[in-house]
């Protein structure tokens, strides 16, 4: 491929990727990385670097409208990223001493992971529960609009949350990719977070993860310019217009489509890296 | 100044951000592809790159100079500025609060970042 046909399809690909993971939720990460990698055969460090600062562009590009909605708690989130930026900085050094078919592999696992969670979708109602006292001490809860009233809700399990997220930061730094499903869990089922909460306070965090591996990745020469400026357009342009259809859409079809081609992927990366073709 | 005002202030700042970082990508991205030798690009293989596109420095020069690659890097750097400041400014939103706590959480995650920008300098 000539740079005018590389740029192009990538482009394409990216947005894409970035308009499913939009509608998903799950973010342009885990399509973008095994497209470049197994359909373009972009060396899966390349892949990963493009990805990376494409996951910041979505975050910051859509933190306004989420602030709008009202439903993103930034004091939970400035605390947790504690954790998800130090896992970000091992993730980002482990993963340039991990060898590529290694990489294949562990993204295959990890995506295997988000075809079950997309697959499974967003938990029926959410029962608010009291803090616990290192929660109200922290003084995380706080309240979200449901209905037009405000709910107020409690938080619980900080430590266990806290775990996960270095976790979560740890997987983002190793891969390129946002792990907001991680994030998601962490707290919405562990630390009793409602769910709407769960999912803006992730997007929110995950521009701040991935800029706490950028610095490695830009320094290691991960990040290529060639590879990384159709990614970051392609997925941003995806990722906006994906918000805007959001309203509209049939999320639940779709997501069982999106958990298939997950899974499918997660398939094929895992079989390559076993192979050595990734 | 309360939190929902700082994080919508916050925000907005943020899209404009991203937005002069993808102008800067995509200005680079044209020039460069104006400039493209016909010949096949292959990205098969990992080779770790210049110094002149993986550092501040470097990136900063070759921008000043309009290098199409620098250009690009010079947008994806101000794309990575953007949480940085996020963050910065959630150090002043909640000192102008008063809330000591929440100070020195986002000054602790302030540091962090910081410590892995500078293994880019």
């Amino acid at each position: 491929m000539t740079a005018w046909e590389f740029s192009a399809v990538v482009w394409g690909l990216s947005f894409l990727a970035g308009f499913l993971g939009a509608l998903t939720g799950l973010g342009g990460g885990v399509i973008v990385v095994p497209a470049l990698a197994l359909a373009l055969g972009v060396n899966i460090k390349y892949a990963i670097g493009a990805s990376l600062v494409s996951v910041i562009a979505t975050s910051s590009g859509a933190a306004a409208a989420y602030v709008r909605e009202g439903f993103s708690n930034i004091r939970i989130g400035m605390f947790l990223e504690i954790a998800t930026t130090l896992g970000a900085i091992l993730g980002a050094f482990l993963a340039a001493r991990v060898g590529t078919h290694a990489l294949a592999i562990i993204f295959g696992l990890v995506l295997i992971q988000a075809a079950y969670h997309s697959f499974k979708g967003a938990p029926e109602g959410d029962q608010p529960i009291e803090s616990d006292s290192l929660s109200r001490r922290l003084r995380l809860a706080s309240s979200y609009p449901v209905d037009g009233k405000a709910q107020e809700y409690g938080v619980r399990n900080v430590p266990a949350g806290f775990g996960l997220m270095f976790g979560a930061g740890t997987l983002s730094g190793l891969l390129g990719i946002g792990s907001g499903a991680v994030k998601v869990i962490a707290m919405d089922r562990v630390m009793r977070i409602p769910f709407k909460v769960s999912t803006t306070t992730s997007n929110f965090m995950i521009g701040v993860t991935a800029a706490a591996s950028a610095g490695i990745y830009l320094s290691r020469g991960f990040i290529d310019p060639r590879v990384a400026m159709p990614v970051m357009l392609g997925v941003l342009a995806g990722a906006l217009l994906g918000a805007k259809v959001l309203v509209h859409a049939r999320v639940r079809t779709l997501r069982t489509v999106f958990a298939v081609v997950i899974l499918a992927l997660a398939i094929e990366m895992i079989v390559s890296g076993l192979t050595g073709k990734v | 100044m309360n939190d929902r005002r700082l994080e919508t202030i916050i925000g907005r700042l943020l899209q404009i951000g991203v937005l002069i970082a993808a102008a800067t990508v995509f200005a680079g991205g044209i020039l460069y592809l104006i400039q493209s030798p016909s010949g096949h690009v292959d990205y098969r293989n990992f080779a770790p790159g210049s110094p002149s596109l993986n550092s501040f420095s470097g990136i900063v020069l070759s921008a000043a100079h309009f290098q199409s690659l620098g250009l690009i890097q010079l947008g994806l750097l101000l794309l990575i500025a953007t949480p940085v400041a996020r963050v910065a400014m959630a150090v002043t939103g909640f000192a102008l609060e008063r809330d000591r706590l929440y100070t020195v959480v986002s000054l602790i995650v302030l540091v962090i970042l910081a410590f892995s920008l500078i293994h880019a300098t």
